[in-house]
């Protein structure tokens, strides 16, 4: 369990200053809603060491983690796709979170089965990515971050590509994973009905900005002209 | 114009069959078995191989980490000269190029010159093997590095922030990502690498240096031109072509393909890449070979000028080579131009159509199995007895040169013509717009640019190539190219470094002025 703190983090990307600014608790999920081009996927970026802030500081449970490579940082991050390698099986896509030079013994073997068996992948060790499904693409991703047992998870609209059934269903996987790990999840997404499915907080994110940060609903409901615009009705 | 291309597609085909047919029709009377027990032959063809698998297989070696720096450092100013430098061994006179080699690598170059100012006794032996395999990694080094290159931009961005967050370290990022993806693209390009090498003429005939380092293109050259036994040339064209047949097929069979798929965020810049060492490996990797392929160009530069304003000069047969290779040079363009654009516009407007496809296929395969020399093998014997070779020599040089650079010009053109068709055919049926009308208002102006880049290009190629004039040359025809050719088998090197700047000046020079005269004004 681990809770996430960000204070004045700046960045820019062509004419857009960013500045960010959040809370998470230990354990909980936040949404992350706001329209196209706002910074949402930025911000990720930034917790996940892909980016480089100009200023500001990313803490996790009061560590400073700002300056760390992406491998150091106690933070998985889930991308829309290609989260695995075509050329590598479903097990070695996995093994990779064990060990990155896939150096891999009979206990690291072991956890790869038991963490395919958590997300309902069980016996898919020796298949290729090509040979799966989008979801259970996912799964596999979602397999490597439980072995990789890092307390921050970031997921980037890991399932805007999949039907809205599947997408359900892969959202209550992720609720359950992160009750039974203790992980402190960030989900961006463009789907409302996500964030109030799984995210007991969201935050509004606008031009660069958390202009909004409240229970989910509360959020969703707000009478703020941004939020109206995006939402619609 | 479809029908036009058609045609033209149809007549090339037809012309390297009956080039095939005028072989096998001379070569008829070698006794087969002669031919198998030829020891020499043997060890021709043995050669043939050796050096072609040892150039690509040093091409590729210098070539995979320069293009792995190149891939990594993706952000750096300059790194796009570099990419257009590596394109200038492909486009310059292989002649012109040969001499900067010499200048450097020679008995009387700059590193002996060097070893000697050190005290050393040692003398570089340029001729033979040593000297070929440098010529082809000059050559080939680059063309490699461009070949490798594009397989780094498959890989989605997603992958490399993975491996950052993984933790993979340079060597781990070397083997699980970039090895299996260099296994989909190195095959090709080594494939590519060793049929240019195989076939090459110029090198072998310039650094070769006597029997014991022959290939088969420059046996056949021999046959022809020095022992005049036609029936022994058009036997080694066919065998020639059968080997190069068989390794083009063995290419094929062992490419096979990866898809990493296109990711959706920006392109990323390696994370791997970022580290003060791993800058400083991949700067010092990429300025080596640079410098490799620099310095026999800066030799050129440098020994032309000085051949120039110092040394002897012989300005008369000089001047006379000039014109030649402008006469000779430019109709052999423009007919490529024009008959690459036919092609092009056809190949564009017939793409469901595969017996039409594979006819134009047809016509482009032939210019990589079929080897300059054995299409001017079949010249030579279809027509020996029947014209005078010699007052149709201008003709056949141009014949030869215009059919050799005709993939040039159809590989700039087909593109720019599938774009152009794609976004006004629609409008032109809706305004009537077709044939000559069509071309005058739409596809002139829009083209004229890429027009120009062929017609350039395809001019330069024939106004440096060495194998058509050595071919048909003769003492009243004789171009830029084979006066340095010679100069440089007499030893003149004064008198070479003159002629190579002069012919590498006239190629650059005619490449820019009908690239930028022709597209001038054109919509970019």
């Amino acid at each position: 369990m681990a809770s996430l703190e960000i204070r004045d983090l700046r960045f820019t990307y062509e004419d857009l200053v960013m500045r960010f600014d959040l809370d998470a608790e230990a354990g909980e999920c936040i949404g992350v809603i706001g329209p196209s081009g706002a910074g949402k996927s930025t911000l990720l970026s930034l917790i996940g060491g892909f980016e480089r802030p100009l200023g500001g500081t990313i803490r996790v449970d009061g560590r400073d983690i700002t300056s760390l490579p992406p491998s150091e940082r106690p933070v998985t991050s889930l991308f829309q796709d290609f989260n695995l390698f075509p050329h590598l099986t479903v097990a070695d896509n996995v093994g990779l979170g064990r060990n990155p030079g896939l150096k891999l013994n009979m206990a690291d073997r072991e956890h790869v089965a038991l963490a395919l068996r958590q997300v309902g992948l069980a016996g898919f060790e020796a298949r290729l990515p090509g040979q799966l499904s989008g979801g259970e693409r996912q799964r596999v991703a979602l397999a490597r971050s439980l072995i990789r047992h890092r307390p921050l998870l970031l997921l980037d609209e890991p399932y805007a590509a999949l039907g809205p059934a599947l997408r359900i269903e892969m959202l209550e996987l992720t609720d359950r994973l992160r009750k039974a790990e203790g992980l402190t999840v960030l989900l961006v997404t463009h789907d409302p009905s996500e964030a109030t499915r799984i995210a007991g907080r969201t935050a509004f994110v606008s031009e660069g900005r958390v202009v909004l940060f409240d229970r989910t609903d509360a959020v969703l409901a707000s009478p703020l002209p941004q939020v109206r615009q995006y939402l619609g009705g | 114009m479809t029908r036009i291309g058609l045609a033209v597609a149809a007549l090339i085909v037809a012309a390297v069959l009956a080039d095939y047919v005028a072989l096998l029709w001379g070569a008829s009377g070698t006794d087969l078995a002669s031919l198998a027990a030829d020891s020499y032959l043997r060890h021709v063809i043995g050669f043939t191989i050796l050096q072609a698998t040892l150039s690509a297989l040093l091409a590729l070696l210098g070539a995979i980490p320069a293009a792995r720096a190149l891939a990594r450092q993706s952000d750096f100013p300059g790194r796009q000269l570099i990419l257009q430098f590596c394109a200038l061994p492909m486009v310059m006179p292989s002649v012109a190029a040969i001499f900067g080699i010499v200048a450097i690598y020679g008995r009387s170059g700059y590193l002996a010159g060097l070893a000697a100012q050190l005290g050393s006794g040692w003398m570089p032996n340029i001729y033979g093997l040593t000297g070929i395999l440098i010529a082809h990694v000059f050559f080939n080094l680059p063309l490699a590095i461009r070949l490798l290159l594009p397989a780094w931009g498959t890989v989605p961005a997603e992958s490399w922030r993975l491996a950052a967050q993984l933790g993979m370290n340079s060597r781990q990022i070397f083997r699980l990502i970039e090895l299996p993806l260099l296994r989909q693209y190195v095959p090709a390009a080594f494939a590519f690498v060793f049929i240019l090498c195989f076939l090459s003429f110029a090198v072998v005939l310039t650094l070769g240096g006597g029997p014991r380092a022959t290939t088969l293109e420059v046996a056949i050259y021999q046959a022809l031109r020095m022992d005049f036994d036609l029936a022994r040339g058009g036997a080694l064209a066919l065998l020639q072509t059968l080997i190069c047949l068989l390794l083009v097929g063995v290419a094929w069979a062992v490419s096979r393909r990866l898809d990493f798929g296109r990711g959706v965020l920006n392109a990323g810049i390696r994370m791997d890449g970022a580290g003060r060492g791993a800058q400083l490996r991949d700067f010092a990797t990429i300025a080596l070979a640079i410098a490799f392929v620099a310095l026999p160009i800066v030799a050129l530069l440098f020994d032309g000028l000085r051949g120039l304003l110092v040394a002897r000069f012989d300005a008369g047969p000089t001047a006379r080579a000039t014109l030649v290779t402008l006469a000779l040079g430019l109709p052999s363009g423009i007919i490529a131009t024009a008959l690459g654009y036919a092609i092009a516009a056809a190949v564009d407007r017939l793409r469901r159509r595969r017996g039409a496809v594979m006819l134009i296929g047809a016509a482009g395969l032939s210019g990589i199995i079929a080897s300059p020399m054995a299409i001017g093998a079949g010249i030579t014997l279809g027509l020996t007895g029947r014209v005078d070779l010699f007052a149709i020599a201008p003709v056949g040089v141009i014949a030869m040169n215009a059919l050799l650079t005709l993939p040039f010009a159809t590989g700039v053109l087909l593109p720019a013509i599938a774009r152009i068709n794609q976004q006004y055919d629609r409008l032109c049926a809706g305004l009537g717009l077709s044939g000559w009308n069509r071309f005058r208002v739409v596809d002139w102006p829009l083209l004229r640019r890429s027009i120009g880049l062929a017609c350039g290009l395809a001019s330069a190629a024939a106004m440096g190539d060495l194998t058509a004039i050595a071919l048909f040359g003769n003492p009243s025809l004789t171009n830029l190219t084979l006066l340095l050719y010679q100069q440089i088998a007499a030893y003149r090197l004064d008198s070479a470094s003159g002629t190579a700047l002069i012919l590498l000046a006239l190629c650059l020079g005619t490449f820019a002025a009908i690239e930028r005269g022709v597209g001038f004004r054109g919509v970019s």
